[in-house]
């Protein structure tokens, strides 16, 4: 079948490039096919169900394709009864063709739909248990975590119960973020003057990996975040721990949180939303900024007067607030 | 691309040359292009208009009576743009072009009148960097506005060069497809007082 | 003044710096040649005022080409950087400026001209005109392309370049973002967008009211048919983004509140309608691509394309379907899941028409007699690939599942499955198999086959994993990751390939020059033994009338019709008329440079300088509308001349 020495070096290339990227592929974690929650699980049920529909289209493509190149390729002694240059459609097949994709979208948008609303829902398996809020609020780069009821704030971790459901309640103070923590479940985005719900619940004690996915600039990056799932006995512990040692939330501290840069984590005994709602109030962050002397497009800068465009500041968003960088790391 | 003269004495002049036709079908579909460009902006303005923190409210500043004048003034415009076509359809060229200069006076009119209005919504507070309901109002009404004013400075040149080249297919061609745009304008000022002016008054 | 050049021309970056060291020298270089070898009239006359769509749609060419390498370039750059990891070969800052830039380069400066460069060569001749329906508006389509190109590109040594993505989300890209970068973003698409509308508007009416004698609608060549329903998508999308670019640009130049966070202003709605404007446009680049495929599959199976009715109705479905899913870029912002299941539905139906097209080329393969030339290894290639993209897509569609692929490089993959599969291979088929019409030769088989395996085994092996590296969580803009991420084995694969494509284009780039030097020159008009009437010609690079008597057309692949009739080669008297071309024009080449002063104004905000700029520019169209019966008069080409140049080949074959 293969006739000379170029047709074998491309097909070994091919077939030796897709086996490394299988062997690598299965060496890699995929965590959103090992999720470690009931919301990652029915993500990941309907992700691997779309996939063998998928995989049976690309199949049954592939084959034909293969069939079609090899078997009608031109060359010497071809029978003419295999050539049918004026062939120009069959109604019958046009028909088989739409027919059969539209089965194909309709048997994955049910399970879809069931799956959207059901993941506006706490999830079932704890329906006995009142989840427990937690405020998610991006603010560049970093994410501040409010517990109201317990009163106490953590930044760039947040530790939660196992088996217990957690309503993230997401907002950002700056720009338009993605919490995400990905073996756990799908992400939403937060903005200033919103707050979007997400249900997750974690069914195993662990540390997870929880980043920002939307584009916020220069550290989103590092606009990354521990997930901690302890089991409720050590987390009712840590609750009870913080409130009782961690210090007060000053809003001179906080206000440092609203300025652009990365910081390490930090543990609070009472929240930001004595100051700010940042769900209702999508000023309060510039206007803090502002005060702090940070160049912010389309508002004058009160404190230096200068409102020409410097190109050397393509850096300076983080240096004029690069005074303190604010880490107290309580945790 | 060929000329051909068509000679049949009933097809109106801005028909009669190849380039005549293609440039008016043309033109209708960037006056396609337009309503989606003005279906954005209002879509926009739809979207924005109920933030009027930090801004008088349009009930406040809004002079109705203005508006009711400057509408008559512009639909008023649009229908002698039309006599005008009409007595180019006749030949008559002095009357057509006497009907343009009206249709440009009143055109003129509007926009004293829109830009009188803009300075007194500014000094009621009203600003282009006021709120987003202001941003929007002034960006729709502006955007047909500065439309109005490119059409005028249009009709001006058109009416300049059929005085020196008189009434031809090319000259024709140029005074339908001006009138057309003008008519557009008209078109879409409607919407915008219906939806800026009289829900603004309701609201 | 002085000052203003100091503090923007970037000099403490050395790769920027090389560059504009090398943009200096190469400016030099080209002005010195031009003025040594005594071209600038021929410049001048033959390719700036041009009205010519041949030489225009050259022009467009040469553009996307130069263009690809930049955002070649600017890929390369990222996939080195994210190949190891905590790697410090790029800043956060630079990176992103450069994934920025690779976006807005690679689909609106590559993909878009390299299409309406191809538009341009073959439509006219496809449809048996003998050029646009506004060759003036064709002219000022390209330099308002080119000026606003230039103003975008010249970002990166002078100001900085936008940074925010190429979807430029606010709040970043209004607060976020002081500096002149995102204005270069807002002004320098501008521009160019006026080009891409005029051409939509072209091409509508070019198509509907120019054809030649008995080519009915359902007579046009498919590429003709898919020009024809782009251009409409591009009449309507593109004045949406006109105006979102324009609303940005208030925000930021003068303090409206759009987009903004305070006074009002709404972020989400800068993202809705961008991709109002931005769904549609993939379908801008994607159906002419479909166009190509579909006649070089034609061709080159030497066989008629299966079910022409369903291809035509499923690109007319297509088209409007696009513009009714554009949530499905943000189905994680928060939206309801019953807005979100609408808009899942309408993703996945759009898939629909597009396999129809798939089947339907695969049954055109069906007893065909397959020639492997290198245009057509392009198409084949597509056909597997670009079902990868089409069905992951499928899955991203499913709104609750995206929740895990939003924003992660699975969504990577699979944009540029569909785009490099969709668009980039039919761009480089259609630019070999229309390359003996623009330039009179073929290029070399076996160059372009070795660019060919190059790019496609190199493009595979660089994307396949990135599926992968989105199931294990990798979130896309990033410019770097820990090594507990577990992420660099396969990003390591990814770059390998990203650097095969990388030889494929260099390949290619040089097969431009070998066939310029060694191949050898057609003697007819017809290469390949086509189908379609640009084949027509009796050169190989068609007189600049296109056809000294319009063809009477048939059938569906008028040319194909027209050859199996004629078995007697009648010696006939042509009776020539003579022929009435257009005239060349300055007007839009001088309006589009006050477009980019006006353009440069405004980014880095010397209003004198804006305000200079669009006077000129307006001024330019009171003198187009003073001037325009002068210009449009045209000139005749003499009888003489036809036979001249109809005769040239007929003595020598």
């Amino acid at each position: 079948m293969f006739k000379n020495a170029k047709t074998l070096l491309i097909a070994m290339i091919t077939i030796i490039s897709l086996i490394v990227i299988v062997a690598i592929g299965v060496k890699t974690e995929l965590i959103i096919l090992d999720p470690k929650g009931p919301v990652g699980i029915i993500q990941k049920d309907l992700i691997m169900y779309s996939i063998y529909f998928m995989l049976a289209i690309v199949i049954v493509v592939f084959v034909l394709f293969t069939f079609m190149v090899i078997k009608y390729r031109d060359r010497k002694n071809l029978s003419s009864k295999d050539y049918k240059p004026d062939m120009h459609g069959s109604t019958m097949l046009e028909i088989i063709w739409t027919i059969i994709p539209i089965l194909i979208v309709t048997a994955l948008s049910i399970p879809n739909a069931k799956a959207l609303y059901e993941l506006k829902e706490p999830p079932k398996s704890s329906a006995d248990k009142e989840p427990i809020v937690i405020y998610a609020t991006a603010a560049d780069w970093k994410w501040i975590f409010s517990y109201p009821k317990e009163n106490i704030e953590t930044v760039n971790y947040v530790n939660v119960p196992e088996d217990h459901p957690i309503l993230f309640k997401v907002t950002a103070a700056d720009s338009m973020a993605s919490f995400w923590v990905p073996q756990i479940g799908g992400q939403i985005y937060g903005m200033p003057g919103m707050v979007n719900d997400l249900y997750l619940q974690a069914d195993e004690p662990g540390k997870y990996e929880g980043r920002n996915s939307n584009f916020t600039g220069e550290g989103m990056t590092h606009q990354q975040f521990n997930f901690v799932v302890l089991k409720e006995e050590d987390y009712q512990d840590w609750v009870k721990e913080t409130q009782e040692n961690a210090p007060k939330l000053v809003e001179k501290t906080y206000e440092k949180l609203m300025l652009p840069e990365t910081v390490d984590e930090m543990t609070f005994s009472s929240t930001h939303l004595e100051f700010v709602d940042h769900g209702k109030d999508s000023e309060y962050a510039m206007k803090i900024r502002e005060k702090y002397g940070v160049e912010i497009k389309g508002m004058k800068v009160k404190t230096d007067g200068n409102d020409e465009n410097d190109s050397e500041e393509i850096d300076s968003k983080s240096e004029e607030a690069s005074s303190n960088s604010g880490s107290h790391s309580n945790h | 691309m060929t000329h051909s003269m068509n000679v049949d004495p009933n097809t109106p002049l801005e028909y009669q040359s190849s380039i005549g036709r293609l440039n008016i079908f043309g033109f209708w579909i960037f006056l396609g292009a337009e309503v989606a460009l003005f279906a954005t902006i209002f879509a926009t303005y739809f979207t924005l208009k109920g933030s009027t923190g930090g801004g008088p409210l349009p009930i406040e500043v809004f002079d109705l009576k203005n508006t009711i004048v400057m509408t008559l003034l512009l639909l008023t415009s649009s229908f002698t743009s039309g006599i005008a076509i009409h007595e180019m359809r006749r030949k008559n060229v002095k009357s057509m072009i006497i009907w343009l200069i009206i249709t440009l006076l009143f055109g003129l009119g509007f926009l004293y009148m829109e830009i009188s209005e803009f300075i007194h919504l500014v000094h009621e507070g009203a600003t282009l960097g006021t709120n987003a309901f202001w941003s929007s109002f002034y960006i729709l009404t502006g955007t047909h506005g500065f439309h109005v004013s490119l059409g005028i400075g249009w009709i001006i040149l058109v009416i300049f060069q059929v005085l020196k080249r008189g009434l031809t297919p090319d000259t024709a061609k140029k005074v339908f497809i001006s009138s057309l745009y003008w008519h557009f304008l008209d078109f879409i000022w409607i919407f915008v007082f219906t939806s800026v002016y009289l829900l603004g008054m309701v609201e | 003044m002085f000052d203003f050049i100091k503090n923007n021309l970037i000099l403490d970056n050395p790769m920027i710096l090389a560059a504009n060291i090398s943009i200096l020298l190469t400016v030099i270089g080209i002005v010195f040649a031009l003025t040594y070898f005594k071209k600038w009239k021929w410049l001048w006359t033959e390719w700036i005022t041009t009205v010519d769509h041949k030489k225009i749609g050259i022009m467009y060419i040469i553009a996307a080409l130069l263009m690809l390498f930049r955002g070649g370039v600017d890929a390369l750059l990222m996939r080195a950087q994210l190949t190891v990891p905590n790697n410090g070969f790029l800043s956060s800052q630079h990176y992103n400026e450069i994934f920025t830039t690779h976006g807005t380069i690679m689909i609106l400066f590559m993909a878009m001209p390299f299409l309406i460069g191809l538009m341009n060569v073959a439509v006219p001749l496809q449809i048996g005109a003998r050029d646009v329906a506004f060759p003036y508006l064709n002219n000022l389509s390209f330099w308002s392309f080119f000026f606003g190109a230039l103003l975008f590109n010249i970002s990166f040594v002078f100001g900085g370049s936008p940074d925010a993505g190429w979807t430029n989300y606010a709040p970043l890209a209004v607060e976020g973002s002081p500096g002149p970068g995102i204005n270069y973003y807002l002004l320098g698409i501008q521009i160019s967008g006026i080009g891409t509308l005029m051409t939509g508007i072209n091409f509508i009416v070019t198509i509907i009211k120019m054809r030649a004698p008995g080519m009915t609608l359902l007579r046009m060549p498919m590429f003709t048919w898919t020009t024809l329903i782009t251009s409409f998508i591009i009449v309507f999308a593109f004045p949406i983004f006109t105006v979102t670019l324009a609303l940005m640009t208030f925000d930021r130049l003068f303090g409206t509140h759009f987009f903004t966070l305070t006074d009002g202003g709404n972020p989400m709605l800068w993202a809705n309608l961008f991709w109002l404007w931005g769904h549609p446009e993939v379908y801008i680049v994607v159906l002419p691509a479909f166009g190509i495929f579909s006649e070089v599959i034609a061709t080159f199976a030497r066989k008629t394309l299966f079910g022409y009715k369903s291809m035509v109705t499923s690109l007319v479905v297509i088209s409007f379907l696009s513009f009714l899913v554009w949530v499905h870029h943000f189905f994680t912002m928060g939206g309801s899941a019953a807005v979100n299941n609408v808009f899942s539905i309408t993703t996945m139906a759009i898939a629909i028409p597009t396999g129809i097209k798939i089947f339907n080329w695969l049954a055109t393969l069906y007893k065909s007699r397959i020639q492997f030339t290198t245009a057509m290894m392009w198409a084949l290639a597509f056909i597997p690939t670009f079902v990868i993209g089409g069905v992951t897509g499928v899955m991203l569609g499913m709104a609750a599942a995206d929740f895990q692929y939003h924003n992660t490089y699975f969504l990577i993959a699979h944009f540029h499955y569909t785009l490099i599969a969709g668009v980039v291979f039919a761009c480089f088929a259609g630019f070999v198999y229309w390359y003996p019409k623009m330039f009179g030769h073929k290029m070399d088989e076996r160059l372009g086959k070795l660019a060919f395996w190059f790019f496609a085994i190199g493009f595979n092996v660089c994307f396949l994993p990135q599926f992968l590296l989105g199931f294990a969580g990798m979130p896309r803009r990033i410019y770097t990751y820990a090594p507990e991420d577990g992420w660099t084995a396969l990003n390591v694969v990814s770059t390998i390939g990203a650097v095969g494509m990388g030889i494929g284009f260099v390949i290619l780039v040089y097969n431009v020059y070998y066939s310029f030097r060694y191949a050898k020159r057609e003697t007819t008009g017809d290469a390949w033994n086509g189908r379609t009437l640009e084949w027509a010609t009796t050169t190989a690079i068609p007189p600049h009338y296109n056809f000294a008597v319009i063809p009477e057309v048939k059938g569906i692949d008028a040319f194909w019709h027209m050859k199996q009739e004629k078995k007697e080669d009648k010696k006939e008297k042509i009776e020539y008329k003579p022929i009435h071309m257009p005239s060349n024009s300055a007007t839009p080449f001088i309006m589009s440079v006050f477009f980019f002063v006006a353009g440069f104004g405004l980014v880095f905000e010397l209003w004198w300088m804006a305000i200079l700029g669009g006077i000129g520019s307006i001024g330019c169209m009171a003198f187009r509308s003073l001037h325009s019966h002068i210009d449009d008069e045209g000139y005749y080409v003499s009888v003489e001349e036809i036979e001249k140049t109809e005769n040239l080949f007929k003595k020598e074959a």
